[in-house]
């Protein structure tokens, strides 16, 4: 469903690498959880995969293109003057959906996530947690095959991480493709099904979970920086 | 094309929704039109220069610096949420981007221009009447080709530093040509001389159109890609 192979990818002239020989593959149904400190490359890799960076070598595909990827960031890409179903009806007819199918699906997609509610409030009114949610439903709206999620849990507190978590897990579940990119390795282990340390633009482990529980991926993390680091 | 001028259309809905929900920029735009025309009329001396030698330059200038304030607002409301990845990510074509961020600038220049023209002869009291309909005709390909070069010079300069003072100091070079062709245009008409000296220059706007529409179509994707 995703392929990346040798992707190098560096920025100022070559002094800050990005991306150095990034290979993996993910089925459906598989989450890709990338772990690295600030400035490792994650989210260049994001967007190397969602095809808004052209990587200064090898390659990355999506089964299906553009309109196979659904982006969550930290930045909701919503537009604060238009209501919530404003939004989604906008994305959706960017992303080909039929118009006669618009309205429902955007009904659909507000009720699975609680914001029925909300729909008609511009988004500007709502809070941080809610705007999340509308940027989920915004990345759901054409029922993409593969998500690429960008430090998505920032500023949501306990409870809206776990409900975005569980969430999550519910589209892993029904086939979806995820690739998780984050610095808190709390937050994304128990989604994974493979796990991977970026580091200074490399992935310096990248693996099957295979069981292995938060505590013990959060340590394997933590000796992997200090490794690099020292 | 169908698709394109689909996604033409839902970018240019979007961005009207949006300027008539917030009303920012399109009123920055007519106060200021106004107000430049106010201006222009109380501080000029009417026995040294007539109005019909002045005004056709007051007109254009005021049009332009008018066009600016939504020129720069264009890409300006794509960075709120980093709306503009989310554009970039989609399928969406980029020409169906630049078309229908072009779309949206003409509508609100065409506000802009629907105002500001009554007030220009209110104050300078021209004689647009008869020559009504070129004159439009002056205003729409004058129009079109600043717009369509502002459009991709907005999208140029959006993420730099400054944005708002780079748009003039790079766009303002590339309106002469049309600037000068609309105002010896205009001066023409509002000198009631026959329509067969105008003719020319609007043959001479409608070919900066072409050109710049053509080469700005071509040029936008390699504006907006990292």
């Amino acid at each position: 469903m995703l392929w990346a192979e040798g992707l190098r990818h560096a920025f100022n002239e070559g002094r800050v690498v990005a991306l150095d020989d990034v290979s993996f593959n993910l089925a459906a149904g598989q989450t890709l959880a990338i772990f690295g400190p600030n400035g490792a490359g994650k989210t260049t890799l994001l967007k190397v995969l969602a095809g808004l960076i052209r990587p200064q070598a090898g390659s990355a595909r999506v089964a299906g293109g553009r309109r196979a990827i659904g982006w969550i960031g930290h930045q909701s890409q919503l537009y604060g003057h238009l209501s919530v179903r404003e939004n989604l009806l906008f994305w959706a007819s960017l992303y080909g959906v039929p118009r006669a199918e618009r309205g429902a699906r955007a009904t659909d997609v507000l009720a699975r996530l609680g914001m029925t509610d909300r729909a008609e409030q511009p988004v500007w009114s709502l809070s941080r947690g809610l705007v999340q949610r509308a940027a989920i439903a915004k990345a759901l709206i054409h029922e993409p095959r593969v998500l690429l999620l960008d430090e998505p849990f920032t500023g949501l507190d306990l409870g809206a991480a776990a409900e975005l978590r569980a969430l999550l897990a519910a589209l892993r579940g029904a086939g979806r493709a995820l690739v998780l990119a984050t610095h808190n390795v709390d937050e994304g282990a128990e989604l994974a099904t493979d796990v991977a340390f970026q580091l200074r633009g490399r992935f310096v482990q990248y693996a099957p979970r295979a069981g292995r529980g938060s505590a013990e991926i959060a340590e394997a993390y933590r000796r992997a920086v200090a490794g690099t680091n020292g | 094309m169908g698709e394109l001028l689909r996604q033409t259309w839902t970018i240019a809905r979007k961005d009207l929704l949006l300027e008539f929900r917030s009303r920012t920029a399109i009123v920055s735009a007519v106060v200021f039109t106004a107000l430049v025309l106010t201006v222009f009329n109380f501080g000029r001396d009417p026995t040294a220069v007539s109005a019909l030698d002045l005004a056709p330059s007051i007109l254009w200038v005021t049009f332009t610096f008018a066009a600016m304030l939504g020129l720069n607002r264009a890409f300006q409301l794509e960075l709120e949420n980093q709306a503009l990845e989310g554009l970039l990510i989609s399928p969406l074509d980029r020409r169906s981007l630049y078309w229908g961020k072009l779309l949206a600038n003409l509508a609100f220049v065409a506000v802009v221009e629907a105002v500001g023209l009554p007030l220009f002869v209110l104050f300078f009291n021209v004689p647009v009447g008869r020559v009504l309909l070129p004159l439009l005709a002056v205003m729409a390909l004058a129009t079109l080709g600043f717009v369509a070069v502002g459009t991709l010079f907005s999208a140029m300069v959006v993420r730099t530093r400054f944005a708002e003072l780079m748009l003039p100091v790079l766009l303002l070079p590339f309106l002469l040509l049309p600037l000068t062709y609309a105002v010896q245009a205009t001066a023409r008409l509002l000198a009631d001389r026959p329509l067969s000296e105008v003719a020319g220059w609007l043959r001479l706007l409608a070919a900066y159109d072409i050109v710049f529409f053509a080469v700005a179509s071509w040029l936008f994707p390699y504006t907006v890609d990292e």
